[in-house]
């Protein structure tokens, strides 16, 4: 059974109930059991038509559910009514579930939940072990979004720039479980590409492709990192790249420049060298310069320190970081790096081990205390 | 999303604020600290934050690897031992700030006299996963 057909399924489906006259929320759950269902039935009974199945049973729930709730309001009277009118068509729809997931009253962790249960179809355990969290946990955080949502309108337009943050946490800040969230945001951000003509979604979706075709050549088969200049570059997926990089020309050409679409063509421009050596580090900077621009964040100009070091000399990179403060996540790292293309082994070897000691994450330490300590042993030798 | 350490100490932190063993507390006093501390998990639970916590014997042993086919070497109890960790939990939240936020909550659980310990808790980021994106 196609997992991912089933999955696609699920906003249009949740869109059809809401339609109905279903509130958001008991909604959800029924089109949640629906999909479970449709896990344990389809492989020996497949339907001839996978949507409508899916609308006929969670439909049934939904019923079900909000009889047995019969403290509650008669919904049962509502179900019978004509369904409600909703906007024009189900495309729209389906982009307001993604605005009703990402919406800025819900803390960051719940938008991803919701986003990831809501509009891509996974299950509360499959999102509770991406995060690595008890299941009980992340049943909570999505009921407890729900609830913060509950008198929110369906129809309301949306902000697209929060859906297409929660969408950027998704594919970045994911762990490599059995789910793979970064294919799944990557597939997410198509979806919403589909649905909504922004130069910006075209942006985050290269950006997130052009990323993703590198992966393979990140990690060591030990699970160490590689770091750029030393990673294979006949192991990045090149139909990825190429494909990355006509989204980004596409949405560049309209002249609506944004944040994504800068990032997108610094990671096009690092994607597009044969060799680390061949990278147009002049034109890298160029574009983080849009880049502070556009987003005057610090930890952009920490990144634009190391292309000057690249395409002016290490003195150079040094100077930029003197402008920056030397607590942001990273800032050592980058020291260590320069002060070692500068010719200083002694300074880079002593902020290597200081950047380990502050690294935010394990393989990033491992990879700085190596860094450490293949200055300390030349040194020594 | 990042995960977050609180230790709590039997032995090793700073003095707390209202810092009378719990030997000395009335049973009362130590029913409503329990009944504090498990009202606080679960309410983590509720708010979709929780992710483990447990509690540890104050007695262990030290234990360390023999040499080739010999049993393992163990020693101690070390009555000296200066850091001696009582028990943790782990939180799953949005920021820092957060997690500081409720590490204060969980010292205020109440000791001698129904009045919060202000206990002092060791607040300690996991090590996450890389980010994809770093240029």
């Amino acid at each position: 059974m196609d997992e991912t057909l089933l999955r696609s399924l699920t906003p249009s489906v949740l869109t059809v109930l809401v339609r109905r006259g279903a509130d958001f929320a008991a909604a959800e759950d029924a089109v949640q059991d629906a999909l479970i269902e449709a896990v344990r039935v389809w492989p020996a009974d497949p339907p001839r038509d996978p949507k409508g199945w899916l609308v006929t049973v969670a439909w049934r729930r939904f019923l079900d559910a909000t009889r047995a709730d019969a403290s509650r309001r008669r919904r049962e009277d509502l179900a019978d009514e004509e369904p409600v009118s909703g906007p024009a068509s189900g495309h729209d729809d389906t982009l307001q579930l993604y605005f009703l997931c990402a919406h800025p009253s819900l803390t960051p962790s719940s938008a991803v939940a919701l986003t990831l249960r809501a509009v891509g179809g996974l299950t509360t355990r499959q999102i509770a072990q991406a995060y690595l969290v008890p299941e009980a946990t992340m049943a909570q955080r999505i009921s407890r979004a729900k609830r913060t949502l509950g008198g929110r309108r369906f129809d309301r337009p949306g902000d697209v720039a929060t859906v297409l943050r929660v969408l950027y946490l998704v594919f970045n800040e994911g762990y490599s479980g059995d789910v793979d969230l970064a294919a799944e945001a990557i597939r997410l951000t198509r979806q919403v590409a589909a649905l909504v003509d922004h130069p910006e979604v075209a942006g985050l979706l290269a950006l997130m492709m052009l990323h993703h075709a590198r992966r393979p050549a990140r990690t060591a088969p030990d699970g160490s990192l590689v770091p750029l200049a030393e990673q294979d570059r006949s192991r990045w997926d090149t139909a990825a790249i190429a494909e990355g990089v006509a989204i980004l020309q596409a949405a560049l050409a309209r002249d609506r420049l944004g944040e994504f679409q800068a990032q997108a063509a610094i990671a096009a421009l690092h994607a597009d060298a044969p060799t680390a050596e061949e990278t147009d580090w002049v034109q890298i900077v160029e574009w983080y310069d849009e880049l502070t621009l556009l987003t005057d964040n610090p930890v952009v100009r920490l990144n634009r320190a190391v292309a000057v070091g690249e395409a002016d000399g290490a003195r150079a990179g040094l100077a930029q970081l003197v402008a920056l403060d030397g607590s942001l996540p990273r800032y050592t790292a980058v020291a260590a790096y320069l002060h070692e293309r500068a010719g200083d082994r002694a300074t880079a070897a002593r902020l290597y081990a200081e950047a380990a000691r502050r690294a935010p994450g394990l393989a990033e330490r491992d990879h700085l205390t190596r860094q450490a300590a293949r200055l300390n042993a030349s040194r020594d030798a | 999303m990042a995960k977050y350490l609180l230790l709590k100490h039997y032995r090793g932190a700073p003095a707390a604020v209202n810092d009378v063993p719990m030997d000395r507390w009335t049973p009362e006093e130590i029913s409503a600290h329990m009944q504090y501390m498990n009202d606080f998990a679960a309410r983590l639970e509720k708010t979709g934050e929780y992710v483990d916590g447990q509690a540890l014997a104050p007695e262990g042993a030290w234990v360390q690897y023999g040499g080739e086919g010999r049993p393992p070497v163990t020693d101690g109890p070390f009555a000296e031992t200066k850091d001696l960790i009582a028990g943790w939990m782990v939180i799953d939240v949005d920021s820092q700030e957060r997690a500081y936020e409720l590490a204060g909550e969980l010292s205020a659980a109440p000791g001698a006299g129904g009045r919060p310990i202000h206990e002092w808790l060791e607040v300690r980021p996991f090590l996450t996963a890389p980010p994809t994106i770093t240029e």
